[in-house]
């Protein structure tokens, strides 16, 4: 009975199953084998020494404040973007759904140094901030202008659908029942939107993290101040120190993973609850 | 009798849809009304706008004698169950029957006790901490009905209440809800478009058809008494005859010769013993017999014309090609735009010669 | 949920908020690259365009895109197909790798192959005995920008190809057709939309990744760098009119990808909605 049941009906497993495990293997497994392997060699006192060296330690500060930070603004915009696209028609409305997906298809070295100029002391907008007192580029408000570029699409994207197949007559049901706009959109619509908005804002926090191309102009890369992550790393490999850099890679490695980890994990956490 | 709901010339498109063509209608308190209709016949659109939920181009409605027109939804006083239960996917059962009463700021002590003797009349008291994904098509309907009921509603308005329930769990519904809707004594309209359910539930039918209303009474009067072709077609099985007055009994039909023949209104019988007149009867040709469980059912030819009656499993069968006698009671026809009833006239001649 | 015509201040308000955090985020970045790349005229952006070095980054980023997206295709059809078609041990374990990259810093992704085939890597002696470059030289650079695009395709074939169910295959296949036979004449039909989606988003992302091949191309101007690296060092040098002219051709490109994206999903849509 095993044999039947394992038999497949349609014809190319093999074929299919061989090319994913190859491709995988070559561009994914085998590299990230090799780095576990290259790291795990460099012995605990090394490894420590690098990442709780004070230097590294901020760097994974900035990052972490600055794509939280970006982050919750996308949640914010991202949500109102949703709104706005699926509830209202309005002149323009198919130019803006279009323009969401910008930070997608432009290249984020493009990104980056027209922000940084737009941002800069003499820039379109940066004059009127630096006259305030705010020091838009080469400062973490800039690294955290430029995450919210790049991961601007996340949470509008993951909202935008679970919006528009929301049933009309949940919030009918809502209004007879006496309760206001705010009151159903807190207590009825809201809750619909917490998991697509949890998976967008994930998303958008793991780009943040990561991302190097439109933060690396922007920042000012200024040790103990505006240095991120990845700038960090790339400057130990600039130095020809792999070591360094492999044991900040895998720490960031490490913390995108415990954060898609934790988000997942409650996402599944509430659909075993709620049965939604 | 109190006057609880009325609509007034009430009209409403959408677009160049006619939703609600000169819609007039009363109802009694106390009454569980059906609104029957076929789809698009504009009785979901009459309850949206006694809901509130949409708003008649023209004409007023009236709730307990006070005109509600420019009454927001959430304060006419309505209970609403929506065909789908539209219940809060992220709130339990009790959270859901609560929340009309949080909206309203009772006590939470209030609430507790109201929702209590809800989730016990509904028979989910063990279930109230459950979401409703967790519950079945049939306790979901019944939360549904709860939560409509506990901010203690004037009128209580169902939108199609059965219409996504597997058949055998409806039935009981049906009995169940028209049970514990007398005893609360709440004024209630549900739509419907299965004339059985209507028929089943509901203390007086109203019957829409093109955004108006065709008729309105109560089931059995709707059933002997159509006074409309369109009701007369859409209440019971029927079978239309291009000419009636060819039959024995109807030569002196006025008007139109299109009529309506209902299987009741047929007696098919094997031969002159199984017939009380058969002076009186039709001869006939059996075109197909459909067994259907309790009894069956007869296609006979007469005179070129098909009609359709009952016989009981009793009988003797018959079969395809038979020879049949068929007596026709009595005919709806349409002079005039109205349904008469036309009794056969062979048969009074038939038991005067007797 | 159906949209409606805005008709209180509010939801204008809301409607406005959202126009404006779209035209300062996004649009006020476009036409600030292209008022700087025209900043010293037509002639001077010109003459940017035709340097013989921004003409190999630009044949050197084409050269890596379409590798990375034949070689993506191909893994996105088969892995989809292997998801989607068959049940085997370990399926979920394979398709979370899939999303692997997005949480992976390209930074990192790059320094992945530097470890696997740079210096300090055990195959290294052997690569260069035989004269194999791959890092520092385009393999790497193809590899790096493969790493950072392989799960676009199958991301968008997956759903789809989930929600059409495997009736339609085995039905073929009890027809005893072969497994490419039923690939193209069965389930290609009902994919077509998607995969090109797919193509157009990986398409994106490949032309215009900076971090990942960065790190592994060693910047060798004319031969290993790509546009947005050439963009870098322009921007370095504070020949910011070149780097905007250079840019200019890359947001060229991103807004060809953004129209052809809508268009590909309104052809889908009216694709759905004919029952095709």
């Amino acid at each position: 009975m095993k044999s039947f049941s394992n038999k497949k009906v349609i014809p190319g497993y093999r074929f299919t199953c061989g090319i994913t495990f190859f491709y995988l293997s070559l561009i994914l497994l085998i590299p990230l084998a090799a780095f576990v392997l290259y790291t795990a060699g460099m012995g605990w006192e090394k490894f420590l020494a690098v990442v709780l060296d004070y230097r590294v330690f901020h760097a994974y500060y900035i990052s972490l404040l600055t794509a939280l930070a970006a982050a919750v603004i996308n949640g914010v915009f991202g949500l109102l973007l949703a709104w706005v696209l699926v509830r209202y028609d309005f002149f323009g409305k198919r130019l803006l759904d279009g323009l969401i997906d910008l930070p997608f298809a432009l290249p984020t070295a493009v990104a980056g140094i027209a922000l940084t100029t737009l941002y800069a002391e003499n820039g379109w907008l940066g004059q009127y901030l630096y006259a305030l007192g705010i020091p838009s580029a080469f400062s973490p408000l800039g690294i955290t202008l430029a995450m919210v570029f790049v991961g601007l699409p996340f949470v509008a994207r993951s909202v935008q659908p679970v919006l528009r197949d929301l049933d009309p007559q949940v919030e009918e049901a809502a209004a007879l029942l006496g309760a206001g706009d705010w009151l159903t959109f807190r207590r009825v619509i809201f809750p619909e939107l917490v998991s697509p908005l949890l998976t967008g804002f994930s998303l958008s926090f793991a780009r943040g993290v990561g991302e190097y191309g439109s933060v690396v102009f922007i920042a000012g890369n200024l040790p103990y101040e505006t240095e991120i992550a990845p700038l960090l790393i790339m400057a130990k490999l600039e130095q020809f120190d792999y070591q360094a850099a492999a044991a900040i890679a895998l720490v960031l490695l490490l913390l995108s993973f415990a954060i898609l980890l934790v988000i997942n994990g409650y996402q599944r956490y509430r659909v075993q609850k709620q049965g939604v | 009798m109190a006057i609880e709901v009325e609509l007034k010339h009430i009209h409403k498109n959408f677009g160049t849809f006619k939703a609600s063509d000169d819609v007039n209608l009363t109802v009694e308190k106390g009454k569980l009304i059906g609104l029957l209709g076929p789809s698009g016949s504009g009785k979901t659109t009459i309850l949206r706008m006694i809901a509130g939920l949409e708003h008649p181009d023209s004409g007023d409605i009236f709730i307990a004698g006070k005109r509600v027109n420019d009454l927001p939804a959430g304060r006419r006083g309505i209970g609403f169950v929506f065909q789908n239960y539209a219940l809060f996917r992220h709130m339990t059962v009790r959270e859901n029957i609560a929340f009309g009463l949080k909206v309203q700021k009772v006590p939470p002590k209030e609430i507790k006790a109201r929702v209590d003797k809800l989730v016990e009349l509904i028979g989910l008291a063990e279930f109230d901490g459950r979401y409703p994904q967790q519950l079945s098509g049939g306790q979901r309907q019944r939360v549904a009905f709860a939560r409509a009921l506990a901010p203690e509603p004037e009128l209580l308005l169902l939108d199609e209440p059965f219409a996504a329930i597997d058949a055998k769990v409806r039935k009981e519904l049906r009995q169940w809800l028209r049970a514990t809707i007398h005893q609360l004594g709440i004024t209630s309209i549900f739509v419907t478009h299965d004339q059985d359910e209507a028929v089943e539930v509901a203390d007086d039918i109203i019957i829409t058809n093109h955004g108006h209303v065709e008729q309105a009474g109560p089931p059995a009067a709707i059933y002997q008494h159509p006074e409309t072709p369109f009701v007369a077609d859409f209440i019971g099985e029927s079978v239309h005859v291009p000419d009636y007055t060819v039959f024995k009994g109807f030569s002196n039909g006025a008007g139109s010769h299109e009529g309506i023949l209902r299987p009741e209104f047929l007696e098919i019988a094997a031969d002159e013993e199984e017939i009380l007149m058969p002076l009186a009867a039709e001869q006939g040709t059996v075109k197909a017999v459909y067994f259907r469980g309790s009894n069956v059912q007869v296609a006979v030819e007469v005179k070129g014309q098909l009609l359709h009656g009952w016989r009981s499993l009793e009988k003797k069968p018959l079969h395809e090609g038979d020879k049949a006698l068929v007596l026709i009671h009595r005919v709806y026809s349409f002079a005039g735009g109205k349904t008469q009833i036309i009794e056969n006239s062979a048969k009074q001649e038939e038991s005067v010669v007797i | 949920m159906v949209a409606v015509k805005p008709h209180n201040f509010r939801q204008w308000g809301l409607i406005g908020l959202a126009a404006v955090f779209l035209l300062v985020m996004l649009v006020l970045p476009l036409i600030l690259v292209a008022s700087e790349a025209l900043a010293k005229g037509w002639q001077v952006y010109l003459d940017a365009l035709n340097e013989p070095f921004a003409r190999k980054a630009l044949f050197l980023t084409l050269e890596a895109t379409v590798a990375a997206v034949l070689g993506n295709t191909v893994f996105g059809l088969a892995s989809a197909w292997l998801l989607t078609k068959y049940d085997f041990r370990g399926k979920a374990f394979w398709s979370s790798l899939l999303d692997l990259p997005f949480a992976i810093s390209p930074v990192v992704a790059g320094l992945l192959f530097v470890i696997l085939f740079g210096r300090m890597s055990p195959i290294y002696p052997f690569l260069r005995a035989e004269h194999i470059a791959i890092i520092f030289a385009v393999p790497g650079i193809i590899l790096a920008t493969v790493f950072v695009t392989f799960p676009f395709i199958t991301r968008e074939l997956v759903p789809i190809m989930e929600a059409q169910g495997r009736s339609e295959e085995e039905a073929a296949a009890t027809m005893g057709a072969s497994g490419w036979t039923i690939f193209r004449r069965v389930t290609l039909p009902n994919i077509k939309w998607a995969l090109i989606y797919g193509v157009i988003l990986c398409t994106a992302r490949a032309l215009g990744e900076f971090g990942a091949v960065s790190v592994v191309s060693g910047h060798i101007r004319g031969k290993t760098n790509t546009l947005p690296l050439h963009i870098e060092i322009l921007y370095n040098e504070y020949n910011f009119t070149a780097a905007f002219a250079v840019a200019s051709i890359l947001v060229i490109l991103a807004v060809v990808i953004l129209i052809l994206r809508n268009l590909v999903e309104w052809r889908a849509k009216r694709g759905l909605r004919n029952g095709n």
